[in-house]
């Protein structure tokens, strides 16, 4: 286990080593920089505005700055928000990205798990037929269709929310509803798959035998192992929905750090590019490697080679 | 309906069966009864809820005088002298205030901290004799050291500061700014005692007062600056409420990013007794769509901007929510002169008489934008272009038959470049319409990223590229500078020495009836010679809620907030 888990920590370091630098140069490559607006700077403006931010200096130098400030935990400044660095803007928008994404996926595990598990023990009968439906819907409809038409209703209809901000505690229901609701379908999907395969397997059949109540068959027996396809897909969910998600926090104006994902690419703000796919990446290798633990744990088949 | 689920053992396989079966069915039908009854309940629950509304942050708003406006994109920073968008401009000229301020209606100069000022007869010496009462919010007085320090500040070369020319106007500046001279009693800018400034002018400049509104020229508090790093780089936080020293009407309580800022109104401002908001709420919502949303849930009382798509539906349902205000700014085509066919004036003209700029306006952005003939919008500090592009298909033809080019026969296929955008689009689609029909040219319409349109801008890789200029100050010369030759915003390869020659000496000409008939002269130039295609002008295109009072129309889009009040 010990093994198992070094072994990946340093599989994933090169891994992360080998992100940061393709992401580093490739953002490099693509035409237009952090200073080109509508309005241009002077030369004499813009030859200051790199000796500041030391993009004057040769590109391989620039690289071994960043990895040296990396290694002291420093991601650098932002260029798009002069006074604030990647560092501060991280810590202010991710907790607000990790709180809407732990509600939408409290949501969405208890509303798939439970559709996924009805259509798996009902199978072939109106309740698999709804929940199958209600799977297809959620995988179809994007989540910037179902999240202005909630907004209609809840907030410009009904009054009962605001329709966007992020300013008290009720504004957290309509994007943790439009979140969940777009990752609760593929679970149901998932749970109803791996449900149908464990309830087939003679160990249920041996608790039928034993007279185990059909609910303690589900709950205890077959759910263990039915869940095992979902957790393999939560470990890039989680990391994708804690993360922030670009058109949820676009559509209800949530300060997270989805945004900054996007708009940083498009603004050229290096740094804050480079510190938000650090920060993803390091989200998913840590993810994946929890997933493949609790694999293991479900699973007594599944064994932890390095 | 319900069938059981098959079984691998006959042996076990009936008597599971049974049970499920029975359970299902029973289940199922007992649910399936109750829910005609179920969604009755739920529907009522609904309307009923919908009768009992919460009072909206409008409505509050109203009867606790705070206003709730939105910005649009988001605030990156509040130091008056990095910023640069539009957003934050709105959000500073709550918290700071200049020499002079601006009328609520038409925008002319008025004391702020200066409370007089004279001009020396030649047009280049300001004196400004600042108010005794003027006061920093942490109650130090604004004395005249303090525009020199923060004329100095924002000049300074480390400080990297995007709008530093702004500033050359003032003796001296450029060398400072350039590092040619390193000695800043050299630069127009001295404080004869604490409360007289003296202001020396490069060239006579009637907008100079205009100028001094503006964020790059607000004085900011050096002590504190310095107090939280150095106030001679970027990258220091002393903008941060709780930090932030400011001189304004009001005074900043909270800066959330990406959600919203909100200022107070301050006590200790010299002119409180006008100032009727208690405080403002700045929502930065960089979505069109949910901005919308917002106003209309009652969280706004007025936006930044409309989605297109909306602008006809609140014309005919709403019309008194719905403002579009003439707006300080050009949309145009830029030439690449550099590039045959395009360096043939002939050829340029043709492209500029084929354009139906009516229809433009009228059928495809529907959002009150004015036809553009010229460079500079109509009525900018009382000029008028007198020179023109018409639109006249016969004429346009003519010329481009005496390019060589008769019925668009031989012509090569050009590019137009613009910035992906939905906007850009729809009016590049209209005019590679209007020149294939009229002139019978075909024209490629490529669009790319923002940056990427910009950096090829730069390097002088287009043939026809989207542009837009919006004026920094109330003057022709701040549309017509774009198009002098050592221009960093020329970007055409476009090069005229009358043209140069007129906008200097109107640069130094005090008279303003002589200066105009310059500004005229280089404007006849432009339009001759046509190195962009003008389309039209600008309209700024919001949402207000009618309780809002005091928000008069203006071509910059400023709205002093001491006089801007709420009526329920």
């Amino acid at each position: 286990m010990l093994r198992f888990i070094t072994s990946r920590t340093l599989q994933s370091l090169l891994a992360l080593f080998v992100v940061i630098t393709a992401t580093f140069f490739m953002i490099r490559f693509v035409p237009g920089g952090p200073f080109t607006a509508e309005k241009a700077v002077t030369p004499e403006i813009l030859a200051n505005l790199e000796a500041h931010y030391g993009l004057n200096k040769p590109l391989w130098q620039q690289y071994l700055d960043y990895l040296g400030s990396l290694a002291r935990g420093d991601l650098g400044p932002s260029f798009k928000y002069p006074n604030r660095t990647v560092n501060e803007i991280i810590a202010d928008k991710l907790p607000v990205s990790a709180e809407l994404g732990a509600l939408a996926l409290a949501f969405a595990l208890a509303l798939g798990i439970t559709l996924g598990t009805c259509a798996a023990v009902y199978r072939n009968t109106w309740i698999d037929y709804t929940a199958s439906a209600f799977g297809m819907i959620g995988i179809s409809v994007p989540t910037f269709v179902i999240g202005p038409l909630l907004v209609l209703l809840c907030a410009i209809h009904l009054g009962w929310f605001n329709a966007s901000g992020w300013y008290v505690p009720a504004d957290r229901v309509l994007p943790a509803l439009v979140l969940g609701f777009a990752y609760a379908a593929p679970i149901s999907r998932l749970t109803r798959g791996g449900m149908l395969e464990v309830l087939h397997q003679d160990f249920i059949r041996t608790a039928r035998a034993k007279g185990v109540s059909e609910f303690r068959i589900v709950t205890h027996h077959a759910l263990r192992g039915g869940l095992l396809p979902v957790v393999s897909y939560l470990g890039p969910a989680v990391a994708g929905i804690l993360t922030g998600s670009f058109v949820i926090e676009t559509i209800f104006t949530i300060p997270g750090i989805g945004r900054e994902f996007v708009n940083s690419a498009f603004n050229r703000d290096y740094t804050l590019v480079l510190g938000t796919v650090i920060l993803y990446a390091v989200l998913i290798m840590a993810l994946n490697l929890v997933v493949d633990i609790v694999q293991a744990w479900m699973n007594p088949k599944v064994r932890l080679e390095g | 309906m319900s069938r059981p689920v098959p079984r691998a053992n006959p042996a076990l396989g009936p008597l599971a069966d049974r049970a499920t079966s029975r359970r299902t069915g029973v289940g199922s039908l007992r649910i399936l009864a109750r829910l005609p009854r179920l969604l009755c309940a739920a529907l009522a629950g609904l309307s009923l809820a919908g009768c009992l509304k919460r009072e909206t942050a409008v409505q509050r708003g109203n009867r606790e005088q705070v206003l709730h406006r939105g910005v649009g994109n988001e605030v990156t920073e509040l130091d008056p002298h990095l910023v640069t968008g539009v957003a934050e401009g709105n959000v500073l000229r709550a918290l700071f205030e200049g020499l002079v301020t601006e009328d609520p209606v038409d925008l002319r100069p008025v004391p702020g901290v200066a409370e007089r000022w004279e001009l020396s007869p030649d047009g280049l010496v300001y004196t400004f004799f600042l108010r005794a009462n003027a006061r920093w919010s942490n109650g130090e007085p604004v004395t005249a050291q303090d525009f020199v320090t923060s004329f100095r500040r924002i000049l300074t070369p480390s400080l990297a500061a995007d709008y530093a020319n702004l500033l050359y106007i003032l003796q001296g500046a450029e060398a400072f700014h350039k590092g040619t001279n390193p000695d800043f009693s050299r630069v127009g800018a001295t404080a004869l005692d604490p409360r007289t400034l003296r202001l020396t002018l490069e060239h006579p400049a009637p907008y100079f007062l205009s100028l001094l509104t503006n964020p790059p020229f607000y004085p900011v508090p050096l002590a504190t600056i310095s107090r939280h790093g150095s106030a001679y780089q970027r990258g220091n936080p002393w903008t941060r409420p709780g930090r932030i020293v400011t001189n304004g009407a009001f005074t900043l309580q909270k800066w959330q990013p990406h959600q919203v800022i909100v200022v107070e109104k301050f006590a200790g401002y010299w002119d409180a007794a006008t100032v009727r908001l208690n405080a403002i709420h700045f929502y930065p919502i960089d979505s069109v769509d949910a901005e919308e949303r917002a106003f209309r849930a009652g969280q706004l009382h007025l936006t930044e901007f409309v989605p297109v798509g909306k602008i006809d539906a609140y014309r005919r349902d709403s019309p008194h929510l719905l403002r579009t205000d003439p707006y300080l700014g050009t949309y145009f085509f830029r030439f690449n002169v550099r590039r045959p066919p395009l360096n043939d004036v002939r050829v340029r003209r043709a492209f500029a008489l084929a354009v139906d700029r009516e229809a433009i306006v009228t059928k495809v952005l529907r959002g009150g934008q004015r036809p553009a003939h010229a460079l500079t919008p109509p009525g900018t500090a009382g000029y008028t272009a007198v020179a023109r592009v018409p639109t006249d298909f016969a004429a346009a033809r003519q010329v481009l038959a005496e390019a060589g080019f008769p019925g668009g026969r031989g012509f090569p296929t050009l590019e137009l470049l613009y910035n992906t955008s939905e906007n850009h689009r729809i009016v590049a689609e209209a005019i590679q319409e209007m020149w294939r029909r009229e002139l019978g040219i075909e024209v490629r319409l490529t669009n790319q990223e923002m940056k990427v349109t910009q950096a090829a801008r730069r390097a002088g890789e287009y043939q026809i590229l989207r542009s837009d200029w919006i004026g920094d100050y109330l003057d022709p010369a701040t549309f017509l500078e774009v198009f002098r030759s050592d221009s960093g915003n020329n970007y055409t390869g476009w090069s005229h020495r009358e043209y140069d020659a007129a906008l200097f000496a109107a640069a130094r000409t005090a008279d303003p009836v002589a200066r105009a008939a310059l500004l005229q002269k280089a404007e006849a130039i432009l339009l001759a010679e046509v190195p962009f295609l003008p389309l039209y002008h600008y309209t700024h295109v919001f949402l207000l809620q009618p309780s809002v009072k005091g928000w008069h129309h203006n071509l910059l889009d400023h709205h002093p907030y001491k006089h801007v009040w709420l009526e329920p």
